[in-house]
């Protein structure tokens, strides 16, 4: 009886695929899934309905005609520089929700722009371990999650007491890519109305992309805001990983691991988007997700007496 | 591993209560707004 339910889904397709084709299943499944308002797409029309308050765990503009939900980093900019609000208290609940339950997993699993550029890196050219000057860097993503998203948005007004999305407008390649390019392809009065901000952002999506094929992911280690969030959030949240004692640190996981994560020793570093690589990587299987409920624990116990 | 554990149902109670308290105070609907009108500045107009 006990093993009747594991049988069952392992007789289940999904279940048999192993790893990174099961990651780009989900991430693909999820893009799809939360942008299927596929005649948007045709007219350049946008979802109207009131699915659209709720806002997604990744990165995925509310202004892209197949979106069914909001963008947490733009709602959280729309709510605190409209006129009735200075703080987001909803949405900020709702990010610091999911990334309690899944921390950067979300980034590695169900973010629509973490899979263009996980697609873009597999293409088969010289790739680039670490970018001079990767450590700083990587701290951009928090000034630009404090400046970008939290304070200046609020804090630089209007004469009404409106405030810019100053991300979304200057900086988000995500907005670029799903809202920006098939709008303005499907309408031509946003054509007519195009200026240098699009075109700075177009170049600033090109080179992102660009850059995705030789780095992994430059977006999400550099610039994300929602990355900046989840990060942190990976040393508590329930989806983390653990390394046995069985671990011989051979580096096998280090050598696989994108991210550059110091996985032995930071198995829950707050760079880590919990792509699985590493798991597939170890030898001696040592890293593995921690268990979260009495039950699993008890076996996990019980495998280690 | 119990400080963690206190850590993460602290800050669970207190998204909780921040996304009750953003509900009821309507943040709900200017989310719902912007997200229905297309956003000039995600676009790239400004």
């Amino acid at each position: 009886m006990p093993g009747m339910r594991g049988d069952w889904l392992m007789k289940k397709k999904f279940f048999r695929w192993r790893g990174q084709s099961r990651r780009l299943l989900v991430q693909i499944g999820s893009a799809l899934l939360t942008n299927s308002h596929f005649s948007g797409f045709a007219r350049g029309t946008l979802y109207q309905g009131s699915l659209k308050r709720i806002c997604l765990p990744g990165l995925n503009c509310y202004s892209c005609p197949g979106a069914l939900g909001s963008c947490p980093i733009g709602a959280l900019q729309a709510v605190a520089s409209s006129v009735s609000f200075d703080v987001a208290y909803y949405v900020a609940g709702l990010i610091l929700l999911f990334g309690l339950l899944l921390g950067r997993a979300i980034c590695g699993w169900f973010c629509p722009f973490g899979l263009v550029q996980d697609l873009l890196w597999r293409l088969p050219v010289p790739k680039l371990h670490r970018m001079p000057g990767d450590r700083l860097l990587r701290l951009l993503k928090y000034a630009v999650l404090f400046l970008l998203v939290l304070v200046l948005p609020a804090a630089l007004t209007n004469a009404v007491g409106m405030g810019e999305p100053l991300f979304c407008k200057w900086i988000c390649p995500s907005g670029t890519l799903f809202a920006g390019l098939p709008v303005v392809a499907a309408d031509g009065n946003i054509r007519a109305a195009l200026g240098g901000l699009f075109r700075w952002k177009l170049i600033l999506l090109l080179g992102l992309l660009l850059l995705a094929t030789v780095v992994h992911r430059p977006f999400c280690k550099y610039l994300c805001p929602l990355g900046a969030i989840y990060g942190p959030l990976n040393q508590i949240s329930l989806f983390r990983y653990q390394v046995a004692e069985s671990c011989t640190h051979c580096g096998g996981c280090r050598a696989v691991c994108p991210m550059q994560v110091e996985m032995p020793q930071k198995p829950n570093s707050s760079e880590c988007i919990r792509c699985g690589r590493c798991r597939e990587a170890c030898p001696q299987q040592a890293i593995t997700p921690e268990p979260i409920c009495r039950r699993e624990k008890r076996k996990q116990a019980c495998r280690d007496a | 591993m119990k400080r963690r554990g206190l850590i993460w149902w602290v800050l669970f109670l207190f998204s909780c209560c921040m996304l009750c308290y953003g509900l009821l105070r309507g943040e709900a609907a200017v989310v719902l707004q912007k997200a229905t009108a297309l956003c000039l500045e995600c676009v790239g107009i400004g």
